[in-house]
């Protein structure tokens, strides 16, 4: 099948990638192959529905946010090139990155960009700023409040579980919402510093000032 | 710095007993502190037969042994002691450096007044005593994640990196003794290779006392640190693998042999690994069952960690990496079994005992060296040695970091290699092993110990001076101070789902895939089996962080209301009892409680809430954010008289707590009070608009058949009724545009209009009935209203009830004035309701 991807691949679209992204050659085309195999469609772009068949996605709390992030705003489709701009944000930086030349354009694997894209998973109305409600929203996904019928059913279907197994995972919630409420709460508090009631992109930088991000949002790519 | 001072006379005077002590023996000269006893003695010490019943006896010898280990700890602590008094020079000097100095002092006053050195680290000593506490310690408090993650590094340059400075060395001196660089030597290469193999390991105890005062990057110093702590097992592996081969002599060693060393090395290291992981679930099953026994809880620990290490040990497997690994597996599961209080002794008294022992060994590394009869120079031998530890290190580190960059996902740069290279201390393991060479094998003992102290001298004191400026001048990054902040832990969280779902996605297994799946692994089975189930209920990561963030601003709430020497906020606050006691109750203990009727998750922003959950942090920083207290105060006004009903609807399942009992929670209470009503504020936010545009709208009935269906949707989970509410009070949305979230959802946010009009724009009130909302809530509901559901709910709201409500309210308000007392204009124009005036005048009244 790889072969089958890299020549559907034209090279100049290779190129653009890889000065768009910073993916190497056969990154790419490792991608891309991994691309195709999840098109189930074989139009050459990628629908929710693509991404969720992916069985691990299901049980992941925070799966359908990450889904989201792959498709522009207002669009169900996205394309190689949109998949490979999302995926470059987790690219690890490397050395001969950091001191380029500072007139270039940032690169999609830059610390900020790396906190943006988090910042969005959390930011569902992009306005620029988590409020308490998304916030929450976020924490209520991370300790399994809110399940949803669909998610529990592709659980069962794509895991191969049982109800009884699911319903425990449920059941295990160990967390009320009300503790997550005031864990929100806090939350905010720590991070708010112009006493808006909620966070915005520089103030969550700022929270994350010691957060060694480049490590933790970075994963290495499969050559 | 008298403190100072007398810690010096002190020691000096203990060191002078001490040394002394060896000396009374022969002289039976008591030592000054001992005045009053060798006076017994004179009169009945010396006799066998007992002529008279003796009053007192001198019984130095029954008590010699424990009484100078004794005396020796002491002294080690207090040396320990005076250096931390110094700054000055602790910032110079790294500890284990001055220890080995203070070691010297000892042991030439020993060395003084006996002639001879009597005082020895004794290899059983230390491997059976001194090892296992810093080595259970190192394990204990390993930052899991952060060790599993590096794993793969750590393991290589323990492992790899170990065999390679074994192995190189040994061949170096070989190279350099067949070349007669070192004069004549009654050596081999066996002999010189386990020399390489004891020599090799870098030792976790001066890894850590130097990388501890460092405070390099925490990526760094779990390698280091990481590394330090296996490969003392690794080359205790060696150790006995080359011991073995010296025994069978060259000629009897044969392909076979070599094969099964290297066979007994993997056993040994990874049958102490999974000694140590049996005794880590032994551990964790007994901990499940010792809630009974709180006082001998923390002991288990310690003694199973020690059991760990000796069951290795005569299985002759590797004791160090079965202490070590019992300590890793355990302390997750054993810290969630046992209650805080035992963790936190657990915590402090290995703490105790590894620093303690690191001291002693210190010390004594030091003391040993003011012994002419060990002393064998070879400047060749010695030069050679300490040029090839400090050359091959560094040769290993840059190739097995550069094999391992190839597959890191960020690498470890040039600066890191250098330091971890330059790391490479050895220390009190290498000293141990060289002591256990028999002389009769190894001509040429003396030699290997006087190079092994060379050689931990030079890497601890030199090396461990210029660690720090090293890191200076390199830049290397430091770690970060600590990471107590919520929104940290729950980002990580964050990044952790990320990574994973992005590897998911790009098709790979990756380190974070398995990492899930361990996880995923550890969730079901391990908690499961390990765990208390009332703990595996309790534990949740971030909610735990939550909890001790909370205590630690309640007590320091606490401490600054009584440092203000204001009592007043205790006593308004402790008649919040009622209301807190449930909501403290439910929150904690009582889970199908909230998730039933009484269960409203909020989807859209509650401001108020925020400033309820700081009021301590404005009071400590003293930060006045006007806005927001004027906000705070005005929503907890909100708030509170919300707060009855909620009261109210616990009340039913709960006998309502007298105030005055639980005094034992009064100060938790007292301090949480303002958190809660965060919690309360979650619920009420749908509830709040409802009742008040009721009251001021609506007429009763209509009330009521609004409020019906609202009681129903609370048992969803999810608030979708709110835009029921909303559409009924949308005259209110429009007000809410300060609230963000409000603003953008629109029909969302479901906002009180009367408050939220005058608190926002401060215009007068919309018209209002002059009574206050609950008051007449409850009046009517009591008599007018046909007992519905809900008005049975509300009925025990009787007059007497509120008053005591009332007191809650003031005490919010008056913890408010507090801060806002500089402000009262503010304050009185954002008084919204009715009885006001009365509870405003009280609410000062208590605090002016």
């Amino acid at each position: 099948m790889g072969s089958r991807a890299s020549t559907l691949l034209r090279e100049e679209e290779i190129e653009e990638i890889k000065k768009e992204t910073g993916f190497s050659h056969s990154q790419i085309t490792r991608l891309y192959s991994r691309f195709t195999s999840l098109d189930k469609g074989e139009n050459g772009t990628l629908s929710r529905e693509d991404f969720q068949r992916i069985p691990e996605l299901a049980i992941n709390p925070l799966g359908d946010r990450i889904i989201n992030a792959f498709f522009p705003e207002g669009e169900d489709q996205v394309n190689f090139r949109g998949f490979m701009r999302t995926l470059a944000h987790f690219r690890p930086i490397e050395d001969n990155e950091k001191n380029k030349d500072p007139t270039a354009s940032e690169p999609l694997n830059s610390r900020t960009n790396k906190l943006l894209f988090a910042f969005r998973l959390y930011d569902l109305d992009r306005d620029d700023k988590i409020s308490r409600d998304e916030l929450l929203q976020v924490l209520r996904m991370m300790v399994g409040l809110n399940m949803f019928v669909s998610q529990v059913l592709r659980m069962m279907v794509g895991l191969n579980m049982f109800v009884s197994q699911v319903l425990r995972m449920m059941v295990g919630v160990n967390i009320s919402d009300e503790q997550l409420g005031s864990i929100a709460d806090r939350t905010i508090q720590e991070a708010d510093q112009n006493g808006d009631n909620s966070i915005s992109f520089n103030e969550f930088i700022k929270v994350l000032e010691k957060v060694d991000v480049e490590q933790k949002m970075s994963i290495r790519f499969l050559h | 710095m008298s403190g100072l001072w007398h810690g010096k006379i002190l020691m000096l005077m203990v060191v002078l007993t001490v040394s002394r002590h060896s000396l009374a023996f022969q002289a039976r000269n008591a030592n000054p502190s001992n005045q009053p006893g060798t006076n017994a003695s004179t009169g009945n010490g010396t006799e066998n037969t007992i002529t008279t019943l003796p009053i007192v006896t001198w019984k130095w010898h029954h008590t010699e042994g424990p009484y100078l280990v004794a005396l020796w700890v002491l002294v080690s602590w207090i040396c320990k002691l005076v250096f931390q008094l110094n700054p000055a020079l602790t910032n110079v000097f790294p500890e284990s450096g001055l220890l080995i100095c203070i070691g010297w002092v000892l042991g030439g006053i020993i060395y003084g007044a006996d002639k001879v050195q009597t005082f020895r680290l004794q290899p059983f000593t230390f491997f059976y005593y001194l090892l296992p506490p810093i080595v259970l310690d190192a394990g204990y408090s390993m930052p899991n994640k952060q060790f599993m993650g590096n794993l793969g590094a750590i393991l290589v340059h323990a492992v790899i990196g170990t065999v390679w400075n074994a192995a190189s060395l040994g061949l170096g001196l070989w190279g350099c003794w067949l070349g007669g660089a070192m004069g004549h030597l009654n050596t081999g290469l066996l002999q010189l290779l386990l020399f390489g193999s004891l020599i090799a390991a870098v030792d976790p105890v001066a890894v850590i006392a130097v990388f501890e005062e460092v405070h390099v990057n925490e990526v760094l110093y779990i390698i280091v640190f990481g590394e330090s702590l296996l490969n003392d097992g690794v080359t205790v592996v060696l150790f006995n693998v080359f011991d073995a081969f010296v025994s069978l002599g060259g000629p009897a060693i044969n392909a076979v042999e070599i094969i099964k060393g290297i066979i007994s090395f993997f056993v040994v290291a990874f049958g102490g690994s999974l000694v140590g992981i049996a005794f880590g679930i032994l551990i964790s099953l007994l901990t499940r069952l010792t809630k009974k026994t709180p006082t001998i809880e923390p002991g288990f620990i310690f003694v199973f960690g020690y059991l760990s290490y000796l069951t290795a040990e005569f299985l002759s497997l590797s004791a160090i990496l079965s202490c070590t690994f019992c300590g890793v597996f355990c302390q997750k599961y054993v810290n969630t079994n046992m209650s805080e209080k035992s963790v936190n002794t657990v915590r402090t008294t290995m703490k105790v005992f590894a620093n303690g022992s690191e001291t002693v060994i210190f010390v004594f590394l030091g003391i040993s060296a003011i012994d002419p009869s060990i002393w064998v120079w070879n400047t060749g031998f010695i030069l050679l040695t300490l040029l090839f530890i400090f050359v091959f290190r560094f040769m290993g580190v840059f190739v097995l970091t550069w094999i391992l960059n190839q597959y890191r996902l960020v690498p470890l740069g040039l600066i890191e290699q250098l330091v971890m290279g330059y790391g490479g201390l050895r220390g009190a393991v290498a000293y141990g092993l060289v002591f256990l060479l028999d002389e009769n094998k190894y001509k040429e003992k003396n030699l290997m110990i006087s190079t092994t102290l060379l050689v931990v001298y030079f890497t601890v004191m030199l090396q461990g001076i210029t660690m720090k400026p090293l890191v200076n001048w390199l830049k290397v990054k430091r770690a970060t101070t600590d990471e107590a902040m919520l929104a940290e832990k729950i980002m990580n969280r964050t990044f952790d789902h990320m990574l994973v779902a992005i590897e998911d996605i790009s098709g790979q297994i990756g380190h974070n895939y398995l990492w899930d799946k361990w996880h995923n692994f550890e969730e079901k089975w391990l908690f499961r089996i390990l765990m208390n189930p009332t703990a595996r209920k309790s534990r949740d990561y971030i909610f735990n962080i939550f909890h001790q963030l909370n205590l630690k601003d309640a007590m320091s709430y606490v401490q600054e209301g009584e440092r203000r020497g204001s009592l007043a906020f205790v006593r308004n606050d402790s008649k919040a009892d009622v209301d807190f006691n449930k909501q403290f109750d439910t929150d904690f203990t009582d889970m199908p409680d909230i998730m039933g009727p009484d269960h409203i998750p909020v989807p859209f922003v509650l401001r108020d809430s925020v400033p309820s959950v700081s009021l301590n942090m404005h009071e400590q920083d003293q930060k006045m954010r006007e806005s927001e207290d004027f906000n705070a105060h005005h929503l907890l006004q909100q708030h509170l008289y919300k707060g009855r009903k909620q009261r109210h609807t616990y009340s039913r399942k709960q006998p309502v707590v007298n105030r005055d009992e639980d005094e034992v929670q009064e100060i938790f209470q007292r301090t949480m009070r303002s958190r809660l009503e965060s919690f309360k504020s979650a619920k009420m936010g749908v509830a709040q608009p409802k009742k008040i545009t009721k009251h001021s709208k609506k007429d009763q009935t209509e009330k009521m058949s609004n409020g019906k269906p609202a009681d129903d949707s609370k048992i969803h989970s999810y608030g979708d009724e709110d835009f029921e509410f909303s559409e009924g009070d949308s005259a209110g949305d429009a007000a809410g545009g300060s609230f963000p979230m409000a603003a953008y959802k629109g029909g969302a946010g479901i906002v009180n209009p009367a408050y939220m009009a005058e608190m926002d724009s401060n215009e007068p009130m919309p018209p209002m009935p002059q009574i206050p909302p609950w008051l007449a809530e409850a009046g009517e509901d009591s008599s007018n209203v046909a007992p519905s559901q809900r008005a049975q709910l509300r009925l025990p709201w009787t007059p007497t009830n509120l008053r005591r409500l009332a007191p809650l309210r003031l005490s919010t308000h008056s913890n408010d004035s507090f801060l806002l007392a500089d402000s009262p204009a503010t304050q009185e124009g954002t008084e919204p309701q009715p009885p006001l005036p009365l509870q405003d005048g009280r609410g000062r009244g208590t605090h002016m």
